[in-house]
């Protein structure tokens, strides 16, 4: 059990795809300006990684070497296919936004990573762990982002108005640029937490470079 | 209905108004890691741009005589990319074989590039948008560019700005989201000057 509960605290602090690994960036730059097609993203995004890191670890004995790469693309584009018919089917509002960002899933780096880094090498069950809690690790990134881009370029959270149509709206947060400058601050904010712990958890480091 | 945009508008547009990096977001991932060295940003823009021109023109021919037809639109992901994979491993071979230096510079990226989320993402545009042929070869080799020009820049600055005094945590991949997100504003003064779709 242990094993799972360090899975998931690495994917989701330690070694968070998107903040610690930069893995991930494309999709969360371009469609957290609202937080409801965010949220759907990434529930896709982590059934996609789950699935294919099961699948893929599943026929992990089976791949030959060389075309493991090829392999590993359609397993995930066979996912991808899915979720984005099921999108289509029941949400055509968000898929309709969300656009050819769905299908860009398949180029996500981080599902392409976990299968690299852990299904090749792992059983079936720990890897569909593995899987979803990289995704909720990219899920938790981007909501994050979402919810300050729509709060402060919209005034709304999830459509309901939190922000008086009064105050005029920061547009430029819901707008390309805006992405970069709120992810870079979070990584700053989490980089820096992560990093007074490391000072503070490391044996007797009195002196020096405390800046 | 096909847009009624002149290719060489497009080519253009696809450079500066509706860049592949700054304006659209993709092919982030190795613009952040590769853009630390300004050599191997140029070689990695150039193979991406011979990538997308190629893939975006056969795409469009597997689209109208494959895909359209036979109403296999719901593979279409899985097609485009099995043909992108194809197109970087003959590109890597005829590479090696031709010139080997030019093999030592891009070798590396070629594989890189197959998941490059530009390279699937043109090709899906292209199909979005209905364009003709020669719009396609022209928004596929202009977004190309697009994406070299974002990348070597991104690099002289990062070069510039080594050795500045950032704080800490910034260091690394926050100042570079800073830096490209200064990029992108930059780039939105061309926004409205030329329409894509």
């Amino acid at each position: 059990m242990s094993e799972y509960k360090k899975i998931f605290k690495n994917n989701l602090w330690i070694e968070n795809p998107v903040f610690v690994q930069i893995l991930g960036i494309c999709s969360t730059l371009a469609v957290t300006n609202n937080l409801r097609n965010t949220l759907i993203m990434t529930i896709g995004v982590t059934l996609v990684t789950a699935l294919s890191n099961l699948t893929i670890s599943a026929m992990r004995n089976v791949i030959p070497r060389k075309v493991r790469m090829i392999t590993q693309v359609l397993v995930i584009s066979f996912y991808v296919i899915i979720v984005d018919i099921i999108l289509r089917a029941y949400l055509p509002d968000v898929s309709k936004a969300l656009g050819p960002y769905v299908g860009l899933i398949i180029t996500n780096c981080i599902i392409m990573g976990r299968a690299e880094a852990f299904a090749q090498g792992n059983k079936p069950i720990i890897s569909f762990w593995d899987g979803f809690t990289a995704g909720l690790g990219y899920m938790l990134v981007l909501v994050v982002v979402a919810f300050f881009r729509e709060l402060l370029g919209f005034g709304t959270v999830f459509g309901i108005r939190i922000i008086p149509e009064s105050v005029p709206a920061w547009t430029i947060m819901v707008m390309p640029p805006s992405a970069f400058f709120v992810l870079a601050s979070f990584i700053w904010i989490v980089k820096g937490a992560q990093m007074k712990k490391t000072v503070k958890t490391s044996a007797g480091s009195t002196s020096a470079s405390g800046k | 209905m096909i847009p009624d945009i002149n290719p060489i508008v497009l080519f253009f547009a696809s450079i500066f108004t509706s860049n592949i990096l700054l304006t659209n977001f993709l092919g982030m991932c190795s613009f952040i890691s590769i853009s630390k060295d300004l050599k191997s940003s140029n070689g990695l823009g150039l193979a991406v741009t011979l990538v997308m021109t190629i893939t975006t023109a056969l795409n469009w021919i597997l689209e109208k005589y494959l895909i359209v037809p036979l109403e296999l639109g719901y593979l279409r992901y899985i097609l485009y990319i099995i043909v992108i994979a194809a197109v970087v491993q003959v590109l890597e071979m005829i590479i090696d074989r031709v010139s080997p230096n030019l093999y030592m510079v891009l070798g590396i990226f070629l594989p890189l590039i197959t998941v490059n989320c530009a390279i699937l993402g043109v090709a899906l545009f292209m199909q979005l948008r209905n364009y003709t042929f020669i719009q396609s070869v022209f928004f596929g080799f202009g977004s190309g560019i697009g994406w070299w020009l974002a990348i070597v820049l991104l690099a002289a600055i990062r070069k510039k700005t080594e050795n500045a005094p950032v704080p800490a945590p910034l260091k690394g991949v926050g100042i570079t989201l800073i830096t490209i997100g200064i990029m992108a504003m930059a780039f939105i003064g061309f926004a409205g000057m030329i329409k894509v779709q």
